[in-house]
């Protein structure tokens, strides 16, 4: 039974991780406004943006930027002798970097969506807009 | 990174995902969905991530709550959830 809870506290970033992606869904299902719905979906994005970081991470280690490895004034990076344990790994950074730029242009498409449809039917709650459809 | 601030900073994430998505008016909403952001740039930063950080500072908190408040103001603060 300790060893149970001594696992769970070691890693209690990924059940922190895991209880903000809930919360994220719990917003997309369940509230009714439509923004309230695109704050839940960049919530959940963000939520697996920070566990891909936090794979990344290494104790003990430094940002991925070589010292004096570039110009005439450092010993040159192939003289340089590297251990990758020094380093957090930036492959996950990069990608995350992307996923970044791309929630955000989705956030926006999904706020001018919802501005149009504002436009149309006066209002942003969705079981009244279904209300106004059926009315048609 | 220490863990205490670790811990802190991700309650505080907790936190303000769970007023952002529960309070009663969306231009409130907007603010606390930048502060969100703001605390996730600070977790990107203990963790090393230094360029993830800075564009999240930017692009995630600054642009897309500037987004945020221009859709709120073409449309209505009134939510019913």
């Amino acid at each position: 039974m300790t060893d149970f809870f001594i696992g769970i506290m070691t890693k209690y970033n990924y059940w922190l991780y895991i209880i903000l992606m809930m919360i994220g869904l719990y917003a997309m299902i369940v509230k009714n406004n439509l923004i309230k719905k695109i704050v839940g979906m960049n919530i959940f994005q963000t939520a697996i943006i920070l566990f891909y970081i936090s794979i990344g991470y290494k104790t003990n280690a430094t940002i991925p930027i070589i010292k004096n490895a570039h110009g005439d004034h450092g010993t040159g990076a192939h003289k340089l002798i590297i251990h990758a344990a020094d380093y957090i790994n930036p492959l996950p950074h990069v990608l995350m970097l992307t996923a970044i730029v791309v929630s955000v242009a989705t956030f926006g498409v999904a706020l001018a969506l919802s501005v149009k449809i504002y436009q149309r039917y006066q209002t942003l709650e969705e079981d009244e807009i279904r209300m106004r459809l059926r009315e048609k | 990174m220490p863990w205490q601030i670790d811990l802190i900073v991700l309650i505080f994430v907790i936190l303000c995902a769970i007023t952002a998505i529960s309070v009663k008016d969306l231009l409130s909403t907007a603010i606390l969905f930048g502060a969100y952001s703001f605390m996730m740039c600070l977790l990107w930063a203990i963790m090393g991530a230094v360029d993830v950080a800075f564009t999240e500072a930017s692009v995630g908190a600054g642009v897309s709550t500037v987004f945020f408040v221009a859709a709120v103001f073409n449309t209505t603060r009134r939510t019913k959830d």
